[in-house]
């Protein structure tokens, strides 16, 4: 997992920052996760690929500001930095131009 | 413990909400990395608030629990601060200065911190020394991992089962034949016994049979003579060092020939002395091959799958393979045999070499053993013992803190963190610790002594030398003691706020961890008082045992072992000296805890039952008393085998319902024993044949005047007993001129039955002693300690007018409660304890007596009012002037 290639869950969660802009945090991920793929976000597990993401530099954290929920307890903000867009974008293309090799391949029953 | 509202931005009504669990809490704040804890904490919270609403208040906790744990991963830990480490290790200086000066200025706190770390860690001591000799016991085997014994279970038809050590030949033979993954394996046989005769000199000489593999499967080196062949031939013989010494000198055993009775041995080889520590004891290995050549002629059963009671069979595993297969061939070999025979049921299986020594109680077992039971008790007992003297510790540390937190505030102040202050105090007491080891050393080389001496069992079972695994393991024992005693105080002192103590040192809660030191004198004391009422009832019990009405007389009865010398020819000697009153012969003495069954059988034929035997002479029951119900003694003095006659208890009338159990018309009636028709002449009062833990059974004595193998119950007057002893001393020798005379008081005897329960008495009175000891130590520290501290108020008090009585009861009155407190929950609790687990096990024991009860509590009550009252009363008699003037 080294390097700047992405695994699948890491991409979910890369682009779950991205889509969730200014409101990006770890239980807002998770939440934001399992309305989109349906499957249980464990915090776990995200918190774990926050940081591996955050570590390999393709997203950024700053801490928010202290309210009265969470125990008082501030948030950490992630936004997704250059490297993590150029990353995101490169999947991106690499699905792209695999699709567009595949031949005869009719979705149309399927949508 | 009291649950604080996180310090944290809370508002007063959140706290009041549901939190979740404080240690779960603190746990996360232990191992996260700071950079990652804050946000982790608030997600975990944020989870938290959910699960509550969703699942429940308890739900959400055991959530949050788990959840804590599973963040327990490789990135999120805090890493090691090594600057820390290196903090404590140039702080080490400082940290010995500062105990040395506090361990100074308190010298009674600290003589009693010492005093009681040492005597208990001595004891601990002892128990890692005799575990460690149990464990191990047969190390010196080379293929010790691979070595199995194997065990048999018998069960005759509707009888108990039976576990036995020993196995059959058969077995062994089948074994060697059929199993695979077998490297070795050896059968022997126990019972070797006989005078070995060299040219003149004759010493008697306990031998087991081995075949040759023995050397395969066991290590013991031979010094001379070749392994693979000294236990092959018939009559061939190996010798142990030390026999071969005592037999033949300094010259050489190999090639000459020992005589037993009329046959010849050849020596074949000398092996090295049988180390201490060995399951298995011999002065002489005898070729198995004899065994067989005499046997299979005397005995047709030698090779039956049924003689299971003296053999044994050892086996090497082939490396790397596992019992597991060979047990399951043990279990078909059994089925396999026992479909010949339909009475009983044996079965074979495999116990490993290490569970000889220290494992479950088998029958015929050979060598002695220790059940892990009696191992556990000990390390209780032990544990107990330290841990009272841990909370004596904690106790005076935290009660003392007030001088010692200023130390802190300022070490806090310069720089110190709470992880410093938590590694200084703990340092300290693991330094005191080690300070009490050198004295418990010293403790413990006499415990040792007096341990070995408790019992000949014992010192049989283990020696205790010191190694330097040993040494290794008691420092651990002191360094771990060190740390349970310091954690409490250390843990005290490392959260003591710096800047409250430099104020005002008198703000900081000394008093907010009383309840806990209330309820650690209240454990000790209530420990102590169960250990000693324990020992008192136990004491009674025993003596109950020893005094118990047997149903017959044992006074003055000299039992004097025959070891198969005629006993006619004895008794005609001993009848000619004059302190002898009357003699008779028994096959066993009684009551001693041996048995000796038969099967006998009334008029139904299907009816056979198991009754207790004892064979006697005429002279047996006027010896000792027994007391005839009916009918009379025996009258004719048949050869042995040939006699007609019996006698019984009234538990064999009640067991055959012979004539509706009346004892008159029982006479005459025939029991059949062993195949034989015997007469009832004589009905006994029920005695305890067996010891007085068991209910009476069905006894008969049958007649045999030629017992060589039993004893002689001789009578002496009580008059000039020495001279008497000395003059039976001549006549055996007389007789017997290889074997010293084995003669013991039946009352000894007895005594020597019950051994077992006095030395578990002596052993749980000492921890008794030193439970209390180390209590009423801690007691007087804390007493001394309050009085000081009050010494102020004590003074306003008196000036204002209090009498000195009153004074003694304000300062003692919460030591008493304690006490009293102690005492309750120690009584009820022996008492039931006794009642319904121990004293059941016994169908005949006395009464628990309220004086047993009472009179420990009695003994350490006066004890701690003594320590208690020389102490306030020291305080109250002090001239307020003195006290109030120096302020």
């Amino acid at each position: 997992m080294k390097g700047t290639n992405l695994g699948e869950f890491e991409e979910l969660v890369l682009l779950t920052i991205a889509a969730l802009v200014n409101d990006a945090y770890s239980v807002a991920v998770c939440d934001e996760l399992e309305k989109h793929t349906g499957r249980v976000a464990k915090l776990g597990v995200v918190h774990a690929v926050l940081n591996r993401l955050e570590e390999k530099g393709l997203v950024k954290s700053r801490m928010g500001e202290s309210t009265n929920a969470r125990g008082g307890k501030r948030k950490r903000y992630y936004e997704v930095t250059h490297a993590g867009k150029i990353a995101l974008t490169h999947a991106k293309d690499v699905r792209e131009s695999l699709w567009r090799i595949i031949p005869g391949f009719n979705l149309e029953g399927l949508i | 413990m009291k649950r604080f509202a996180s310090q944290n931005d809370h508002s007063k009504k959140e706290s009041e909400a549901v939190q979740p669990p404080r240690w779960a809490q603190r746990l996360l704040n232990w191992y996260c990395r700071p950079d990652l804890l804050e946000d982790l904490q608030g997600d975990l919270n944020e989870y938290f608030d959910r699960n509550v609403l969703a699942k429940g208040a308890s739900q959400a906790r055991l959530i949050y629990c788990l959840d804590v744990l599973k963040f327990f991963r490789l990135y999120t830990l805090r890493k090691p601060d090594f600057i820390n480490l290196f903090v404590h290790w140039i702080m080490i200086g400082s940290y010995l200065k500062t105990s040395r000066r506090s361990l100074m200025r308190n010298k009674l706190f600290s003589f009693i911190n010492i005093f009681g770390l040492a005597v208990s860690m001595s004891v601990g001591m002892l128990v890692i020394a005799f575990i460690v000799d149990l464990r191990s016991y047969d190390d010196f085997h080379t293929k010790k991992d691979r070595i199995y014994r194997v065990t048999t279970t018998y069960q005759n038809l509707d009888q108990p089962v039976m576990d036995f050590a020993s196995t059959s030949v058969r077995a062994g033979k089948k074994i060697r034949q059929t199993a695979a993954g077998i490297d070795a394996l050896t059968i022997l046989r126990n019972g070797f016994s006989g005078d070995a005769h060299v040219g003149e000199s004759t010493i008697p000489l306990d031998a087991l049979w081995a075949d040759e593999s023995f050397f395969k499967v066991f290590t013991f080196p031979l010094l001379k003579g070749n392994p693979a062949t000294a236990l092959k031939n018939p009559y061939s013989l190996v010798l142990t060092e030390k026999t071969a010494e005592k037999l033949f000198g300094n010259a050489d055993p190999l090639g000459k020939t020992i005589r037993f009775d009329t046959l010849n041995y050849l020596v074949t080889g000398v092996a090295k002395d049988v180390p201490k520590l060995s399951h298995l004891q011999f002065d002489a290995l005898v070729s198995f091959s004899t065994a067989e050549a005499q046997q299979t002629k005397a005995d047709p059963n030698f090779l039956s799958w049924e003689n299971i009671w003296q053999n044994y069979v050892y086996i090497v595993l082939a490396e790397k393979a596992t019992p597991d297969p060979l047990n399951a061939t043990l279990t078909k070999l059994s089925t396999l045999e026992n479909a010949a025979n339909k009475n009983v049921k044996i079965t074979i299986a495999l116990q490993p070499l290490k569970e000889v020594a220290l494992g479950r109680r088998l029958s015929n077992s050979i060598g002695p053993t220790m059940v892990p039971i009696v191992v556990w008790i000990l390390s209780g007992l032990a544990f107990v013992i330290i841990l009272s003297a841990c909370f004596n510790y904690t106790n005076l540390s935290i009660a003392r803190s007030l001088r010692r937190s200023r130390e802190v505030g300022v070490r806090k102040i310069i720089g110190a963190l709470r992880g410093h202050v938590l590694g200084q105090f703990l340092a300290e007491s693991v330094i005191v610790a080690l300070l009490a080891f050198v004295f418990s050393f010293v403790i413990f080389l006499f415990l040792r002594t007096q341990f070995l001496s408790l019992a000949s069992y014992v010192e049989k079972l283990v020696s205790l030398e010191i190694s330097y695994k040993l040494i290794l393991y008691f420092l651990g024992l002191a360094t771990a003691v060190g740390l349970i005693a310091g954690f409490l105080p250390a843990l005290f002192f490392s959260r003591v706020n710096a800047l409250q103590v430099i104020k005002d040192a008198s703000t900081i809660k000394v008093f907010r961890h009383v309840s806990m030191r209330k309820a650690l004198i209240v454990i000790q004391y209530t420990l102590s008082l169960i250990f000693i009422a324990t020992t008192l009832i136990g004491y009674n019990q025993y003596r109950g045992f020893i005094t118990f009405d047997l149903g017959f007389t044992t006074d003055n009865i000299l039992n004097v072992r025959l070891q198969q010398n005629k006993g006619n020819l004895l008794k005609k000697e001993l009848a000619e000296i004059p302190g002898i009153l009357e003699i008779s012969q028994s096959m066993m003495v009684t009551s001693l805890g041996s048995i000796h069954g038969t099967n006998a059988k009334y008029i139904n034929p299907q009816d056979s039952a198991m009754v207790w035997l004892n064979q006697v002479d005429e002279h047996y029951l006027p010896v000792h008393n027994h007391k005839l119900i009916a009918g009379k003694n025996f009258t004719l003095r048949p050869k042995k085998g040939e006699e007609t006659e019996v006698i019984v208890n009234e538990q064999v009338l009640k067991r055959f319902n012979i004539a509706n159990k009346k004892p008159e018309n029982a006479l005459g009636k025939f029991l059949t024993v062993d195949g034989k028709k015997l007469a009832i002449v004589g009905v006994l009062k029920d005695f305890h044949y067996g010891s007085v833990e068991k209910k009476i059974e069905p006894v008969i004595f049958r007649y045999s005047a030629d017992e060589p193998w039993g004893y002689l119950n001789v009578k002496v007057s009580s008059a000039d007993l020495p001279a008497t002893l000395a003059s039976i001393d001549n006549a055996w020798r007389k007789i017997d001129k290889v074997h010293p005379l084995d003669a013991k008081f039946y009352d000894d005897q007895i005594e020597e039955a019950y051994a077992q329960f006095s030395v578990m008495l002596k052993v749980i009175g000492f921890i008794a002693f030193l439970a209390i000891c180390i209590a009423s130590l801690g007691l007087f520290g804390m007493v001394v300690f309050t009085t000081e501290t009050r010494l102020k108020e004590i003074s306003i008090r008196k000036v204002l007018g209090a009498s000195e009585e009153g004074l003694i009861y304000l300062l003692s009155r919460g030591f008493l409660g304690l006490l009293t407190m102690a005492a309750l929950i120690a009584l009820p609790a022996t008492y039931l304890f006794f009642d319904k687990v121990i004293l059941v096990n016994f169908a005949y024991h006395q009464p628990i007596g309220l004086g047993e009860l009472l009179l420990g509590v009695v003994v350490v009550m006066g004890l701690a009012f003594l320590l208690i009252g020389s102490q306030t009363l020291k305080a109250a008699r002090k001239n307020p002037a003195h006290i109030l003037k120096s302020d």
